[in-house]
């Protein structure tokens, strides 16, 4: 066999994997008719693929479904905050109404509004777009504020986009990702802190 | 088949949970079938492939419902599995250095150091020595090996399922054919 052109070999792979040329068969057929050591390369390959093809379907353990129903995350947050302001349209009217009067609310949140993000090696930043690029992988957390973030690469950690959009065709994120529309978010903690005012307001009025 | 998960993966995101249920349901045994036989562990490979569903889960508004959401799937699996492996072989970097060159060397150095007594392989079963002898390969061509001959996917899409490209597929698959072919060269 020490004297077969080492590109036999590789023509019976391409062979295997039904992509050869038509030259290359020719070739194979034409060396494999005269070698024995090729037609039994050839065979053992053959027989390798029936083995593994042999391989029973494996059996899914019980209640698998179930169990993952089970560990899936709770909904989140945001839900829960629709949910009660669905349930609460007056008192939320009011207390927007008294947050947008309130100029000096409305000055501290506009102060907040410029892009920035984490700084993690390997990152790439254009404009208001965080990349992390194709091939690197960022080891740790990213927060980007008032601004995007292309994953191209790999990242070992959670990502948070306030005020922004997460882009990834795939999920090559170890950690949770969130969105988060920091003016909604913003709101429901002023919300919550102006919840007395926003009482008084109302009683006042009704 | 596409057009109810992309319906299942839309009534998902708009906040219905158990409309998840039926894509686990879709593609349980396939997800649990490449972990199994990559791990060679029942144990892990539930927890893997339960992993792979809740990653999928909490990730979904980040699928492009243009693109095969089995291939999304699959490539989530096959990472954690990755991952799995590298937490148990703190030397896995090493090896994937090793794989640059990409030569049959780490799988002679892996098969020879690590088979059991040939009589004891001899009396497996049938069933039991494909798992064997799949489990014997070298990670990098284990995965290409099921992902072709188990999961029977086409090239181009375990090309995509491990963005990899094309030829280095085809390059792991002929050597994971070698490198069984030289395992089974006494059957
Ligand atoms: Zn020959």
């Amino acid at each position: 066999m020490s004297t077969c052109p080492e590109h036999i070999v590789q023509y019976m792979h391409e062979y295997l994997d039904g992509d050869i040329s038509r030259e290359h068969e020719q070739e194979l057929r034409a060396h494999m008719q005269n070698c024995k050591d090729c037609q039994k390369h050839m065979q053992e390959l053959t027989s390798t693929i029936a083995f593994v093809k042999s391989a029973a379907v494996i059996e899914v353990p019980p209640n698998f479904v179930e169990q993952v129903m089970q560990r899936l995350p709770k909904r989140k947050m945001r839900s829960g905050v629709q949910r009660w302001l669905r349930r609460h349209p007056f008192l939320v009217a009011a207390a927007m109404f008294c947050i947008f009067m309130s100029a000096s609310l409305f000055s501290g949140y506009k102060n907040d509004q410029e892009f920035s993000v984490t700084k993690q090696p390997n990152l790439q930043v254009e404009g208001q777009t965080v990349i992390v690029p194709e091939g690197k992988t960022v080891k740790g957390d990213i927060v980007v504020k008032n601004g995007d973030i292309v994953v191209k690469g790999a990242v070992d950690g959670n990502i948070t986009v306030i005020n922004g959009k997460y882009m990834a065709s795939t999920a090559n994120v170890t950690g949770q990702i969130e969105e988060v529309d920091e003016v909604f978010e913003w709101l429901w903690y002023k919300i919550k802190s102006n919840a007395k005012s926003a009482w008084s307001f109302i009683d006042k009025n009704e | 088949m596409d057009a109810l998960v992309n319906k299942r993966i839309k009534q998902v995101l708009k906040g219905d949970q158990h409309a998840y249920s039926d894509i686990v349901s879709l593609y349980q045994q396939k997800v649990y079938q490449v972990c199994f036989r990559m791990l060679n562990n029942q144990h892990e490979a539930e927890d893997i492939a339960q992993e792979a569903f809740i990653r999928a889960y909490t990730n979904l508004h980040t699928f492009d419902l243009e693109r095969k959401f089995s291939t999304w799937l699959f490539r989530i699996a096959t990472n954690l599995c990755i991952d799995r492996i590298r937490k148990k072989k703190p030397d896995y970097y090493l090896d994937a250095e090793v794989t640059g060159t990409d030569g049959l060397d780490l799988y002679s150095q892996i098969s020879s150091n690590d088979r059991l007594p040939e009589e004891e392989v001899e009396r497996m079963e049938l069933q039991e020595r494909i798992q064997y002898e799949i489990s014997c390969l070298p990670d990098k061509y284990r995965m290409v090996i099921i992902l072709k001959y188990i999961e029977e996917l086409p090239l181009q899409e375990i090309s995509d399922v491990l963005d990899m490209p094309l030829g280095t597929v085809k390059t792991r698959i002929h050597r994971g054919r070698e490198a069984l072919r030289k395992q089974l060269s006494n059957l």
